[in-house]
């Protein structure tokens, strides 16, 4: 069994960032926990290890004529989103600053944003790139930024909201999803916001823009205000309002300890520190640091999500997921066949947690991928060891803390070193995040 | 949080067993349905009768509820298409004559030889057009105006609303869900084609399958199955909790489901390969399109065929969140649940043992009345709700929304969910449905 600071470790590790190296458990308890906090979310460190952006442009995104231009443009669509997807998986497993390809996971589920609808791979790979340059600055800088964002314009129909009839879909997502939550608005301030909105506008070549014959200039009333607001000014009374404190708060905190209701009171106290200047590295930090991340009920309060899964295996077998292309399932094949591909959330809610990646068909694709990986690995470090000392080698590999009786009978059941990695990163005590 | 308890095989799981058996060992042939209350019967002109539906519906009800006892008895099988992201009830089953809606939809108003009039003043969306073939031979229900209390215009709020069956408070069972863990859970009772199950298949006993359609087979061969299976005994390890016993559990269901499936799915060379990766995913199946939908239905449709002792099954089509450019891209997803529904009716009406399947296709909510100026429709109330299937009596049920007077510019519900809900409880599934709805809602005619 391993020791209480290292499991502490881990477990940090897991949520913050993605699964932990064996050094980096080393380390981490060499270290202390807090000063481990401090060390993966600092945000002064930058990112040591560059990926090459994706292969990904603007052609694709004019209309076309023909059937044969419209095939040749969807060939290079999917060619692109695939580039954007390798990229970031890539990122997430060879970055030396791993919180933040976590955090900015987290925004990209919050600002949920899908290349099914966008279709368009480089506005994607623009939005991420703002998600992660924002994503640990202050909230309404973020939220000012992402309603401006291309991808986000197409994606809830800002670049069609006119005057004359307001389109509501991005002023309803803002409230109900982006900053204050269902409960927080009546459907009255959903079609006042909509009308701010009217008239913005983005394009490739001009980006972002307000036409002012389309905007709506007159006076609206919404959250018992009334003003001739517009829509920077909506955005910045939600972003900095008590309800979003709470909203973000509690969000975070399902995200990164344990889906807990909004007046549990870890999420209490972090939200009564983050109203007070919305600072979101501050808050990030927080969850980490409080006493409830610890407790059984976070440790065991998560699923690991699809991409977390895969990451966490990639990093902790020392493997570049670029390194797997030819693999079958490759990499991409896989987070879709666990539901989760990246920049095509399921909707503008984002990915639901838990009990969504749990089925007899994620049962499936888990041990499907994980032999296929496992099949790629290096496995040396395993084959050395003799059949009683495997379930403590993988063990301390995959930063597990100990097995169930029921995982190591199937450890021990599997005949070989690669079927028994397998059975491991199959099991409970691995899919739990 | 849910815990998905260890399922022991048992001898009268194996392959090959009858339906009818299956339900005899569970208890469910006993016909509960016979004490369902039914309201509302077959309009022919909804127009003229809407308004006396509901009120006119004591006398009619004594004659529903003979037939319905005598052709739907409670040993039905049940599949649920869900809608995701708000379809437009009202560019799907059209007022086409009312002044109000071509005024209010201006040019996404349908007309003409966009619509398949059913009667004076109702049509279908032109690309249902082997749903209105059923519609003709009597097949196809249509209940108008189907809503709830204090609409919620949310998609995610409204769809947890229908797929709970509880509006007024927040739950983590769905009403189907609860139907499974009433009545003896069992992934193999209940399967949702896709990675993921949905909310209305939560229950806190056990959890329903979810298959990805082709081929079932298990990773790793022998050796993955004895993984498999080992994993699976951890489904009672409290030390695990819930969430860690669910995840094993998955692994035990998973053996289970292969075992009764597999010989069924990869004996048939009907559906393509591949999980869909998305809602509105097709494939390619001996080289023609497929949409997703149509290839999900597909599978159904050989389980059902086969025998198999499922009695719950969900398909789900999504994109219908028509904010923008609505015309082309709703009636392609409306085509698709044409060939889909209308392909799968007719394989199952043709085998005995899809004579008591019935089909029921929901939304979150309808749209807007008023167009917006993206020539699309924003987020809406009520709709109608669409039932095909062999048992199903063909017609108008409920009542049609007016288009005058409004809330908010939204539809007023005429009939509750809860209603369409506790008619394929009582006449498909054969229990009380006050076990999965909590209390006693007026059973419609159309079964």
């Amino acid at each position: 069994m391993t020791d209480a600071l290292s499991s502490q470790i881990a477990h940090l590790y897991r949520r913050a960032g993605f699964s932990a190296t064996q050094a980096e458990v080393a380390d981490g308890a060499a270290r202390g926990y807090a000063a481990t906090v401090e060390l993966l979310l600092d945000p002064a460190k930058t990112d040591a290890v560059s990926v090459p952006d994706p292969a990904v442009d603007y052609s694709t995104y004019a209309a076309v004529e023909t059937v044969e231009e419209r095939k040749a443009r969807n060939k290079i669509r999917q060619e692109q989103r695939r580039n954007t997807i390798e990229w970031w998986l890539e990122k997430m497993v060879v970055s030396d600053r791993s919180a933040t390809e976590k955090l900015t996971l987290f925004w990209h589920d919050h600002f949920a944003t899908s290349i099914e609808k966008v279709d368009t791979a480089i506005l994607m790979f623009e939005q991420n790139k703002t998600l992660r340059r924002l994503g640990s600055g202050r909230f309404e800088d973020l939220v000012q930024a992402v309603a401006k964002d291309g991808a986000m314009m197409v994606w809830l129909d800002s670049n069609k909201n006119t005057n004359r009839k307001p389109n509501e879909n991005f002023g309803r997502e803002l409230m109900e999803l982006f900053t204050i939550g269902i409960g927080n608005y009546t459907d009255a301030d959903v079609r006042e916001a909509a009308r701010s909105f009217a008239g913005w506008r983005f394009s490739p070549t001009g980006g972002f823009d307000v036409k002012l014959k389309l905007a709506d200039v007159g006076s609206k009333t919404l959250l018992g205000q009334t003003g001739a607001f517009t829509g920077e000014q909506v955005i910045s009374m939600l972003s900095n309002s008590a309800a979003a404190a709470k909203f973000i708060t509690t969000k975070m905190w399902r995200f990164f300890a344990f889906p807990a209701p909004g007046d549990h009171p870890a999420i209490v106290e972090l939200s009564a520190g983050f109203v007070r200047d919305f600072d979101i590295a501050k808050l990030h930090k927080a969850i980490f640091l409080h006493p409830a991340f610890q407790t059984t009920e976070a440790r065991q309060g998560l699923v690991k999500q699809p991409v977390e899964w895969i990451v966490g295996i990639c990093r902790q077998l020392g493997i570049k997921p670029s390194s797997l292309t030819l693999m079958k399932p490759n990499l991409v094949q896989s987070c879709a066949r666990l539901n989760q591909e990246l920049f095509a959330p399921p909707s503008v809610g984002g990915w639901p947690d838990n009990g969504y990646w749990i089925s007899t068909a994620t049962a499936l694709a888990r041990l499907q991928i994980a032999l296929a990986i496992a099949g790629n690995a290096d496995l040396s470090w395993l084959t050395g060891a003799n059949a009683t000392q495997r379930l403590d080698v993988i063990a301390k590999k995959l930063a597990i803390d100990g097995w169930s009786n029921s995982t190591a009978n199937a450890i021990k059941a599997a005949s070989n070193p690669r079927q028994q990695l397998a059975a491991a990163l199959a099991s409970p005590e691995y899919v739990l995040n | 949080m849910t815990i998905s308890q260890h399922h022991e095989p048992e001898d009268m799981m194996a392959p090959g067993i009858s339906r009818r058996s299956f339900m005899r060992a569970l208890g469910l042939t006993s016909a509960a349905a016979a004490s369902v209350p039914v309201i509302g019967s077959a309009i022919g002109a909804p127009a003229a009768g809407a308004k006396t539906a509901q009120r006119t519906t004591t006398s009619a009800s004594a004659a529903t509820s003979a037939s319905a006892a005598a052709s739907a008895n409670g040993d039905g099988i049940l599949v649920m298409l869900t809608l995701y992201g708000g379809n437009d009830g009202l560019n799907t089953v059209v007022p086409y004559s009312d002044s109000a809606y071509l005024s209010g939809r201006a040019e996404l108003a349908l007309r003409d030889t966009d619509i398949l009039a059913l009667d004076s003043s109702f049509a279908l969306n032109g690309s249902l057009k082997r749903v209105k073939g059923l519609w003709d031979q009597r097949k196809v229900a249509i209940v108008q105006g189907v809503g709830y209390p204090n609409p919620n215009r949310s998609h995610f709020r409204s769809m947890d609303i229908w797929q709970t069956a509880r509006p007024e408070e927040f739950t983590n069972t769905g009403w189907l869900g609860r139907w499974h863990d009433a009545t003896g859970p069992d992934p193999l009772r209940m399967v949702n084609l896709g990675t993921s199950l949905p909310r209305f298949m939560a229950g806190t006993k056990g959890s329903g399958a979810a298959l990805n359609p082709g081929k079932l087979t298990l990773p790793g061969g022998a050796v993955g199955e004895a993984t498999l299976t080992e994993l699976g005994r951890g489904s009672a390890n409290q030390t695990l909790g819930p969430l860690g016993a669910r995840i094993a559990a998955s692994n035990a269901d998973l053996v289970r489901t292969k075992t009764t499936f597999a010989p069924i799915l990869n004996a048939s060379q009907a559906t393509g390969g591949g999980g869909s990766t998305n809602l509105e995913g097709g494939g390619a199946a001996g080289g023609e399109y497929v949409a997703g939908l149509t290839r999900d239905l597909q599978e159904v449709s050989l389980l059902i065929r086969a025998g198999a002792p499922t009695r719950v099954y969900g398909v789900a089509l999504g994109g219908f969140d028509t904010h923008a450019a609505e015309r082309d891209q709703h009636a392609r997803l409306l085509g698709y649940v044409d060939q889909a529904v209308a392909t799968f009716y007719d394989e199952v009406s043709k085998h005995p043992n899809g004579q008591k399947v019935t089909l029921v296709i929901y939304s979150e909510f309808g749209r807007r009345v008023i167009a917006n100026g993206s020539n699309g429709t924003d987020h809406g109330t009520a709709g109608p709700v669409i039932v095909v299937g062999p048992q199903v009596k063909g017609g108008f049920y409920g009542q049609p929304s007016s288009l005058t007077d409004l809330d908010q510019g939204d539809l007023k519900f005429t009939t509750d969910f809860r209603s369409v809900y506790a008619t394929v409880l009582g006449q498909t599934l054969g229990i009380d449905p006050a076990a999965a709805l909590g209390k006693t809602y007026p059973a419609l005619g159309f079964l």
